[in-house]
C-alpha cells in the first residue's frame, strides 16, 4: 500500500510531479494529514463515503483540491465516477428498503441528527478552518457557517415526526387520512459557496423525513463534508443512509440525475445546470428541487435610515465575497438620496479588508477558484466596455490568490449585461429611480426572482412593495438575513421549491391518502 | 431547619435529598416553618419531611419570582431555550438511576418495571418539546387588497401547575409544555410525593434555566393549591388530579377568570367484540388496569365482553394476570404491582371490592386483603398493597362500574351487540379513554367516532405517544396535553390586522 503524506503548501514543482505519480499508482490513501495555516492539524478523509466507510474510487482516480488564497494544492481526494455512483445509490437504496432508517421512530432519526450536530460542535474549530482553507472565505464567516450548520441539524432533528399527515373529515361514511412518506434515495448536488452549510441544508430535511442520500460535493470544495462523515457512523446513522461521492458535475452529477433508483434530485447551482438537471430528471420523473441563480434588487427609499442601509447594502453584495445566490447585486436608490448614499457606500466599500482569510480581521477572503476570478474580472471589462462608470474597485488584489476588490458600477443602463447577468462576485450596480411603480418594474425586470431588499421606514411602502416583488424572499431593512425556520427559494428562473422552514420537509416526502369506506 | 437530608435508598445507595421550597433556582425554607411528612408506601414508614409552603407568603413569593422571570424569559432566544431543554434532558438521562429510585421510594412505583420508564419518558418528553420551540408561530394571510393579517402565538405569563402522585415526574414533564411555550411556572407537587421533583429541580438550575422560570412549592392541595389557584398574579392553572378537586379549581379560578385545563378522573371502558383477537385483548385489558397499581386516570377499569367470548376471556385474563403482574416491593426488580399510594387509598380500594361482592360480583382473582406474598414479608407488610383483583359478572349500574376506584381492580361484564356496547360505554359521567377490540375495520372506526371520550384505543389500551393529545370530555375534564395541541393550552392567540391602504 503506497502511502505518503501531503503537506498544505507543498512546493509547486514537487506537487506537479506528485500529481502525475498519484494518477499512476493504484492506491491513494484514504486520508492525509493536513497542517492548517493557523497552526491546527487534522486528518482529512479523502475517500468516497459509502455504507459508513471511506472507500477508494473504483477507477482509482483522484483530483486536486486547491487553496484559493495561495493557489497551491491542499491535497488530492478520490474522484467518483459512474460506477461509484452506482455503488453509492445501491447502498442508499438497500438502506432505504431495509427500513433501518425509513421506518424507525422519527425520534430516533432526530437523535442521530442531534448527535451529529454535537460532534460537529465539539470539533467546530477544525471545521471552520477546513472551510476557509478549501473555499477561501474569511475565517470569521466560516465560524458563523459552522454554527449555522450545528443549529440547522438540530432544527431538523427536532422536526422529525412533527410534520405528518392529517385526518380529513368527510362525514360518517368514510375514514380518511393522509400519510407523509419519504421518497427513497435522494441525489443531492451542492455548490462551493457554503460547502458545509449547503451540505446541512440538503441532508438535514432529507434524513429527518426518512430518506437516504447520495450527495455530490462541488469539485472545488470537497473537504468539509468528507470530514463530517467521520462522525456519521458514531452518530448512529445505519450504513448506506448517508453517502458522499466527490467528483465532477458532468460525471457524478449527471449520473445521479439519470439513475433510475434515485427518486429525487436536489440541486443548488447555476440556472443553466439546473435546467439540464431538470431535463435529465424528467425521463424517470424524479421529484426535483432547484436553488439557482439570482440578480436580486436592493431598493432604497429616501426615508430609509441611511447609516443602517449602507451596512445592509454592503452585507447584501459583499457578504461571502459576493458568492451568494441571493446577493443584492442591483441597487436602486430613490433619486433624492442617491448622491449621499452612493458616496457613503463607496467609502464603506473601500474600507473593507480584503486578504488572508485566516486573519480574524479580514472581511473578504478569496474567490473560490480561478474560473470564478476570471469570470468576475471579465464582467468588469464588459461593464467598462458597455459604458458604465466604475465608481470603486474593479481590479484584482495582489498576484497570488483569487482576491478581487469590492466593485461598484454607476451610470448603468438596465439593458447592460452587468445589470442582467449573474456575476457571482463582489460587483454591484447602482441606479436612480423616481417613483415606487418605476422601481417595482425595474426590480421585476429579470428572469430571476430569488430575493429582494427594501429599505424604508414607511410601513405602507414596505408591505406594498414586498407584495408586488417577484422574489422568493423579500428582506425589509436588512439583507442576506437568514433564519432556519424561514423558507428560502426562488421564483421563475431562480428555481423550484424551498429550503429551510417547514416547507423543506414537504419536498422530501410524498402524500399518501388513505380512504376507507365504513359500511 | 434542614434544607437537605442524607437519605438511604432501599438499594443501599445514599443521596442528598433537597427539602426546601425551590424558588428562583434556590432551595429555601418555608416562611412559617411548617413541614410535610412523606411516607414510603412500600413499608408504611415515614421517609422524611419537607418544607411546606406558607399558602400566603411563599406562594406569593414564588409567583412574584415567576412574574419577574417572565419578562426576561420572553427575550431569551428560541435557540437558547431549545438548548436548555436538550441539556436538561441529558441531565435527566445522566441521573436516571437516582431519579428512578427516589421516584420509586416516594410513590411505591416498582423501580425497574415502572419508575425507570417514567424517567426515560421525562427525558424523551423534554426532547420532544425542545423540537417544537424553534418551530412555532401562527398564520399569515392577505384577505383583501391593502390588508395583511397574522396571528401571534404568545405565552400567557405565570402558569400554576398542580400535579398528582401517580406519575410525579412524568406528569411534571407534560406541564413543561408551559415553559416551552414561553411561560414561567409555579409547580405544586402532590402532598404524597414531594421528593423527586426537588431532586429534579437541581438539574433545572444546572441546565442553565434562568431563575424564576421553574419554581416548586410543596404542600397540601387545599391550602397551597387553593392559594395558587386564587392568586391574582397567576395567569393560568394546569391541573391533573381528581374530578372533585378539578371542580373546586374551576370555581376558584373564576376569581380573575384565569383559564384552566383539567385532567381529571376516568372510568374508561374496554369493549371486547366476539371477533377480537382474545389473547391480545387479554394482555391489554390487564395492562390497562394493573399497570401502575391501577393508579391511572385513563385506566380501562370496566371491561365488557360480547357474550359468546365471555368465559374464555375471563379464564385467559386470570391466567395472564397471575403470570405477568406479580405483586412485590417497589425495590424488587421483578415486581410489577407495588403498593397503593397511601393507607387511605388501600382501605378505599378494599372497600370497593367488598361492596362489589355484596352487589353481586364474583371475585375470580385477588380480593380485599393484603396479598399473601406481602403478608408474609415483615419488612413490607406495613405497606399499602392491594393485589390485582378481577370482579366478574359486573352490571353497568354497580358502584364499581360507575365510580373511579383508582386501584388494581377490573370489573368485567357482558354485552349483546354493538348498540348495547356503545350504550354501556357512554353510560358514565366520565369520558377520558375508551378501548375497543375488534378485527372489523368499520366497527372499530365507528366505535372511535361514536364513543364519548377524549381518547380511543383500537386494539390496545393506554398507549401513550407524546405526539398525541391527552385529555377527556365530560367529568374527565377539558383541555389537551402533549402534541401540538398541548402547546395551544399555554398560548394566547393574538390576531393582528395591518391596514396599509386608505379608507
Amino acid at each position: 500500500m503506497f502511502s505518503r503524506t501531503v503537506y498544505c503548501g507543498a512546493k509547486a514543482a514537487t506537487a506537479h510531479v506528485a500529481r502525475y505519480q498519484l494518477r499512476c499508482f493504484s492506491q491513494f490513501p484514504l486520508s492525509v494529514p493536513i497542517n492548517l495555516p493557523n497552526g491546527l492539524e487534522y486528518e482529512q478523509p479523502t475517500g468516497l463515503f459509502i455504507n459508513n466507510k471511506f472507500v477508494p474510487s473504483q477507477q482509482h482516480k483522484t483530483f486536486e483540491v486547491i487553496n484559493p488564497s495561495t493557489e497551491e494544492e491542499i491535497c488530492h481526494v478520490h474522484e467518483g465516477r459512474e460506477d461509484d455512483v452506482d455503488i453509492a445509490v445501491d447502498a442508499a437504496d438497500k438502506a432505504f428498503t431495509n427500513g433501518s432508517w425509513s421506518t424507525i421512530e422519527p425520534a430516533e432519526r432526530g437523535q442521530a441528527l442531534y448527535r451529529l450536530a454535537d460532534y460537529i460542535e465539539k470539533d467546530a474549530d477544525i471545521f471552520a478552518s477546513i472551510e476557509t482553507l478549501d473555499n477561501g472565505k474569511a475565517i470569521s464567516n466560516s465560524k458563523i457557517d459552522v454554527q449555522l450548520v450545528i443549529n440547522y441539524l438540530r432544527y431538523c432533528a427536532g422536526a422529525a415526526g412533527k410534520f405528518d399527515g392529517r385526518l380529513i373529515d368527510t362525514g360518517k361514511t368514510h375514514f380518511s387520512y393522509t400519510r407523509k412518506e419519504p421518497l427513497g434515495v435522494c441525489g443531492q448536488i451542492i455548490p462551493w459557496n457554503f460547502p458545509l452549510l449547503m451540505w446541512s441544508w440538503k441532508i438535514g430535511p432529507a434524513l429527518a423525513a426518512g430518506n437516504t442520500v447520495v450527495l455530490k460535493t462541488a469539485e472545488s470544495t470537497p473537504l468539509s463534508a468528507l470530514y463530517a462523515c467521520k462522525y456519521v457512523a458514531r452518530a448512529g446513522f445505519p450504513p448506506g443512509v448517508v453517502n458522499i461521492v466527490s467528483g465532477f458535475g458532468k460525471i457524478v452529477g449527471e449520473a445521479l440525475s439519470v439513475h433510475p433508483k434515485v427518486k429525487k434530485i436536489a440541486f443548488t447551482g447555476s440556472t443553466a445546470t439546473g435546467i439540464h438537471i431538470y431535463q435529465n430528471a424528467a425521463s424517470t420523473l424524479k421529484k426535483v428541487t432547484l436553488e439557482l441563480g439570482g440578480k436580486s434588487p436592493n431598493i432604497v427609499f429616501a426615508d430609509a435610515d441611511m447609516a443602517a442601509t449602507v451596512q445592509n447594502i454592503i452585507m447584501g453584495i459583499y457578504f461571502n465575497a459576493g458568492e451568494v445566490c441571493s446577493a443584492g447585486s442591483r441597487v436602486y436608490v430613490e433619486e433624492s438620496a442617491y448622491d449621499s448614499l452612493v458616496d457613503q457606500f463607496v467609502k464603506a466599500s473601500e474600507s473593507l479588508k480584503v486578504g488572508d482569510p485566516f486573519d480574524e480581521t479580514t472581511f473578504q477572503g478569496a474567490q473560490t477558484s480561478q474560473n470564478q476570478l476570471s469570470k468576475i474580472l471579465g464582467y468588469v471589462d464588459i461593464g467598462k466596455k458597455e459604458g458604465a462608470t466604475l465608481l470603486s474597485g474593479g481590479e484584482r488584489v495582489g498576484d497570488k490568490g483569487f482576491f478581487v476588490r469590492p466593485t461598484i458600477f454607476g451610470d448603468v443602463k438596465e439593458s447592460m449585461r452587468i445589470v442582467k447577468e449573474e456575476i457571482f462576485g463582489p460587483v454591484v450596480t447602482v441606479t436612480k429611480f423616481k417613483t415606487l411603480d418605476e422601481v417595482v418594474d425595474l426590480a421585476n425586470d429579470s428572469q430571476y426572482g430569488l430575493a429582494a431588499g427594501i429599505h424604508t421606514t414607511n410601513i405602507n411602502n414596505a408591505i406594498k412593495v414586498s407584495d408586488r416583488l417577484k422574489a422568493g424572499t423579500v428582506w425589509i431593512n436588512t439583507y442576506n438575513d437568514f433564519h432556519h425556520a424561514v423558507p428560502f427559494g426562488g421564483f421563475n428562473a431562480s428555481g423550484i421549491g424551498r429550503e429551510m422552514g417547514q416547507e423543506a420537509f414537504d419536498s422530501y416526502s410524498q402524500v399518501k391518502a388513505v380512504r376507507a369506506k365504513l359500511q | 431547619m434542614l434544607l437537605y437530608q442524607e437519605l438511604t435508598l432501599p438499594s443501599g445507595q445514599k443521596y442528598s435529598q433537597p427539602l426546601g421550597l425551590f424558588i428562583n433556582n434556590e432551595f429555601v425554607p418555608s416562611s412559617n416553618g411548617s413541614v410535610l411528612i412523606t411516607e414510603n408506601p412500600g413499608t408504611g414508614k415515614v421517609i422524611t419531611s419537607v418544607q411546606a409552603a406558607d399558602p400566603v407568603k411563599d406562594v406569593d413569593r414564588a409567583v412574584k419570582c415567576a412574574r419577574k422571570a417572565f419578562k426576561s424569559w420572553k427575550s431569551v432566544s428560541l435557540i437558547e431555550k431549545r438548548e436548555m431543554f436538550f441539556r436538561l434532558a441529558q441531565l435527566v438521562q445522566d441521573n436516571i438511576d437516582l431519579l428512578s429510585q427516589v421516584e420509586s421510594l416516594d410513590s411505591g412505583k416498582p423501580v425497574k418495571t415502572n419508575a425507570r420508564e417514567d424517567v426515560e419518558a421525562v427525558a424523551d418528553t423534554l426532547k420532544y418539546l425542545a423540537g417544537w420551540i424553534d418551530k412555532t408561530g401562527g398564520d399569515a394571510f392577505s384577505p383583501a387588497k391593502g390588508k395583511l393579517c397574522y396571528t401571534l402565538h404568545q405565552p400567557l405569563g405565570v402558569v400554576g401547575c398542580i400535579i398528582p402522585f401517580n406519575f410525579p415526574l412524568s406528569m411534571m414533564s407534560w406541564k413543561w409544555t408551559a415553559i416551552a411555550a414561553g411561560n414561567t411556572t409555579v409547580f405544586k407537587s402532590a402532598h404524597q410525593t414531594p421528593l423527586s421533583i426537588l431532586v429534579f429541580a437541581e438539574l433545572v438550575a444546572r441546565a442553565g434555566f434562568p431563575q424564576g422560570v421553574f419554581n416548586v412549592v410543596s404542600g397540601q392541595g387545599d391550602s397551597v393549591g387553593t392559594a395558587l389557584v386564587r392568586h391574582l398574579g397567576v395567569d393560568k392553572i394546569a391541573f391533573t388530579g381528581s374530578t372533585r378537586v378539578g371542580q373546586l379549581i374551576q370555581r376558584n379560578a373564576s376569581v380573575n377568570l384565569k383559564p384552566v385545563t383539567l385532567e381529571c378522573g376516568g372510568k374508561s371502558p374496554i369493549i371486547v367484540f366476539e371477533d377480537a383477537d382474545i389473547d391480545e385483548a387479554v394482555k391489554w385489558a390487564a395492562f390497562g388496569i394493573f399497570y401502575n397499581m391501577g393508579q391511572i386516570c385513563s385506566g380501562t377499569s370496566r371491561c365488557f365482553v360480547q357474550r359468546s367470548r365471555y368465559e374464555e376471556f375471563l379464564i385467559k385474563l386470570v391466567a395472564f394476570t397471575k403470570e405477568s403482574f406479580p405483586v412485590g416491593a417497589p425495590e424488587d426488580p421483578d415486581s410489577v404491582v407495588g403498593p397503593q399510594i397511601t393507607r387511605d387509598q388501600q382501605i378505599k380500594v378494599f372497600s370497593y371490592i367488598k361492596g362489589a361482592i355484596s352487589q353481586g360480583c364474583r371475585i375470580i382473582l385477588g380480593g380485599p386483603e393484603l396479598p399473601n406474598i406481602i403478608a408474609d414479608d415483615e419488612r413490607h407488610n406495613g405497606g399499602f398493597y392491594v393485589g390485582p383483583t378481577i370482579l366478574a359478572d359486573a352490571e353497568p349500574h354497580y358502584r364499581v362500574v360507575q365510580e373511579e376506584i383508582f386501584g388494581p381492580v377490573l370489573s368485567v361484564g357482558q354485552f349483546d351487540d354493538y348498540e348495547d356496547a356503545m350504550r354501556i360505554s357512554n353510560d358514565s359521567q366520565y369520558g377520558l379513554g375508551a378501548s375497543v377490540f375488534t378485527q372489523s375495520i368499520a366497527q372499530a372506526h365507528q366505535f372511535a367516532d361514536e364513543v364519548e371520550s377524549g381518547m380511543v384505543w383500537i386494539n390496545s389500551s393506554n398507549e401513550l405517544d407524546y405526539h398525541m393529545p391527552f385529555g377527556g370530555v365530560k367529568m374527565s375534564g377539558h383541555g389537551r396535553e402533549l402534541g401540538k395541541y398541548g402547546l395551544l393550552n399555554f398560548t394566547n392567540v393574538k390576531a393582528v390586522y395591518v391596514n396599509y391602504c386608505k379608507l
